[in-house]
């Protein structure tokens, strides 16, 4: 048996207090790992949601207000685009396509979005890939509406069953469009993006189930009749929208058009990129990110500390077996590595049931973030770097066992061949 | 007999201390001797045994092991010194509690490489020793503290014995086990100890015992320091 055996041994017999002390170093290296993670899970999370469009429009706002709540469902618009903007812009030379965003109802705590088949075309996710119908067409009768796979996955719903909208957007329906029940008529594949969290339905449906709404509540007598609607359903259209998607005919327009936008003189506007947006989103979440590096950096060395205290309180205990031992032919400085393996055995551990933790909280939050904010965060290993920090902790943990080691070098020297006490 | 220990002039003070606990003039051990040494309590028995085990070096004097002068060794040479040729057998916790019973024996094996040879294959050496000593092999695979206080010093003599060190040094080994106890164990352990061809310095207080060994020492006759405490 060699050192690391006896070593081994050893700390089976303190079972125990190691179990616990690795349990320590376990959840400060999983919270480490997972806030790592997480962040740039979320961040690749965020940016496959707007990875085809080039310019996004909404009224005079602040750009990460504009991006939340048109991409990711996150707030409220404070004000509209009129129809007549949208028509100018999206007939613009640069813009190659336009996605209108009429935004305001909700089904059972999902965002309703009003918009044109372009949406089905044109948006992209991910590595650019276009939206596609697992099941069903998109809207054929007026009152049809298309639904997202989250949608479908968590309500339980299917192709033709019958829906009543609610009107505002929070997670209790005040008031219903009930006059006006949709059927859905196609499902979308899963995207992994906030598209699975909607549902759509087209702009003369979304004018039509508010006509007689104008003042935010429905006025009693002021509905217009379903098959009527469907006879002048050419004819309607919101008289504003919440938020338009922009894409171009090139990329090296985008700055002009955005210029252009943004000093529109009939209304105030704003228009962003959506990356650059998501970096500012990032310099403000900046600061509570490395606050919570700090944080799990604290975690971790309290964690040590703890594994520290423990070799410490067990070196009066086994001072008697460490004179065993000397008196057997160990010399102090296999005594003092005794402890380091020590150390070196208890991080390990605790190092890989850290990152066993933060894999299997991570794949316990994804269904979470996916149904919550419609993120899809996948399981992934920790990068290069990460495992070079890992491995920077566990030379840490060495070096800090050279403390109780230190002390048992000394001791082994001073105490005699026997320790009777 | 040929001499395998010779001491002179050895003097010794614990740090701290005015007075020396060591001035030993001369101490010869022979060759596969069985040397009893007694004296009372603080005559400076456990000072001169971790003299003589390397853990201590002395103020000044010689400890010659064949043509080695053990004092003048520096502190790892000394510690190899112990591992490769001493075995060493105390009153009571010999044994690493969470260490089942073989591998105990093997241990001084672990640290001496020259010893490991000796023994040969360490397995079957430890096993045979423990079964010298009487330990039925159930008994092997158990952890040392489930074992009777008997039981753990036939093994502690096991354990100095393995890899045959050619000197042996029994601190009381004794003294916690009655007497039908103690003469059992003397007779194990005497057995061994020429089996191996070892020295045996056995130290001791209880003189009844003394009858049975080659030749006996009082310390307070060869310690000059005298009683300390």
């Amino acid at each position: 048996m060699n050192l690391l055996g006896l070593a081994w041994r050893s700390l089976l017999n303190r079972r125990f207090a190691v179990i616990l002390t690795v349990c320590t170093i376990a959840l400060s290296i999983g919270l480490l790992v997972l806030v790592e993670q997480l962040r740039s899970e979320v961040r690749t999370g965020f940016y496959r949601s707007v990875s085809g469009v080039d310019l996004i429009v909404g009224a005079r706002t602040s750009p990460v207000q504009l991006l939340l709540y048109s991409v990711f469902g996150i707030g409220d618009a404070t004000n509209d685009i009129s129809w007549e903007t949208f028509e100018q812009l999206k007939v613009l030379p640069q813009v190659d396509w336009a996605i209108p965003m009429a935004l305001g109802d909700s089904f059972r705590g999902f965002r309703v979005m009003g918009t044109s088949r372009d949406f089905f075309e044109h948006y992209r996710f991910g590595n650019r890939e276009s939206l596609a119908l697992a099941r069903g067409e998109i809207f054929d009768d007026l009152f049809d509406v298309v639904i997202g796979a989250q949608v479908a996955r968590q309500l339980g719903y299917e192709l033709g069953d019958r829906i009543v909208l609610a009107h505002g957007t929070g997670r209790v329906a005040l008031q219903a469009h009930d006059d006006h029940p949709f059927t859905i008529s196609g499902i979308l594949a899963p995207t992994g993006t906030p598209v699975d969290q909607q549902l759509y339905i087209s702009l003369a449906a979304h004018r039509a189930i508010h006509i007689g709404w104008e003042t935010g509540v429905q006025r009693p007598g002021s509905t217009i009749d379903p098959d009527a609607a469907r006879d002048r359903a050419d004819e309607l259209r919101p008289n504003a929208i919440t938020a338009l998607l922009l894409g171009l005919n090139t990329r090296a327009a985008v700055f002009d058009l955005q210029r252009v936008i943004n000093r529109y003189r009939p209304e105030a506007l704003t228009a962003i990129m959506p990356g650059i947006t998501l970096q500012q989103l990032w310099r403000i979440t900046g600061l509570a990110e490395q606050v919570l590096r700090v944080v799990a950096a604290l975690v971790v060395l309290a964690g040590l500390l703890g594994m520290l205290t423990v070799l410490l309180t067990t070196l009066s205990e086994r001072r008697r077996e460490m004179a065993i031992l000397r008196a057997n032919g160990a010399r102090p400085w296999q005594i003092s590595s005794l402890l380091v393996f020590e150390a070196g055995l208890i991080a390990a551990g605790g190092i890989v049931l850290g990152v066993v933790l933060a894999l299997v909280v991570q794949s316990a939050a994804a269904p979470w973030l996916l149904a919550n904010y419609g993120l899809h965060v996948g399981l992934s290993w920790p990068e290069p770097w990460q495992l070079g920090v890992l491995g920077i902790i566990f030379l840490a943990a060495l070096l800090i066992a050279l403390v109780p080691a230190f002390m048992a070098y000394r001791r082994t020297l001073s105490d005699g061949m026997q320790v009777k006490t | 007999m040929a001499e395998l220990l010779l001491i002179e002039a050895l003097r010794y003070t614990w740090p701290g201390q005015s007075r020396p606990v060591l001035d030993i003039r001369r101490l010869e051990l022979a060759r596969g001797e069985k040397v009893f040494l007694f004296g009372p309590s603080g005559s400076g028995k456990s000072t001169l045994l971790a003299a003589i085990g390397g853990l201590i070096r002395p103020d000044s004097g010689r400890m010659l092991f064949g043509d080695q002068d053990l004092a003048a060794l520096r502190g790892a040479r000394r510690d190899r010194f112990r591992a490769e040729h001493l075995g060493v057998i105390f009153q009571q916790f010999n044994l690493l509690p969470w260490l089942d019973v073989r591998a105990n024996v093997m241990l001084p094996c672990r640290f001496s490489r020259p010893r490991a040879r000796r023994a040969g294959n360490v397995r079957a050496a430890a096993e045979h020793l423990l079964q010298a000593m009487d330990l039925e092999p159930g008994l092997w695979n158990r952890r040392a503290d489930q074992l009777s206080v008997g039981q753990q010093q036939r093994v502690a003599a096991a354990r100095a014995l393995i890899g045959r060190p050619a000197l042996i040094l029994a601190d009381e080994p004794t003294s916690a086990l009655d007497s039908d106890r103690r003469q059992s164990f003397l007779d194990l352990l005497f057995a061994q100890v020429q089996a191996a061809d070892s020295t045996l310095l056995f130290v001791s207080h209880d003189r009844e015992l003394a009858a049975r060994f080659d030749r006996s020492l009082d310390l307070t006759e060869i310690n000059a320091a005298g009683v300390s405490a």
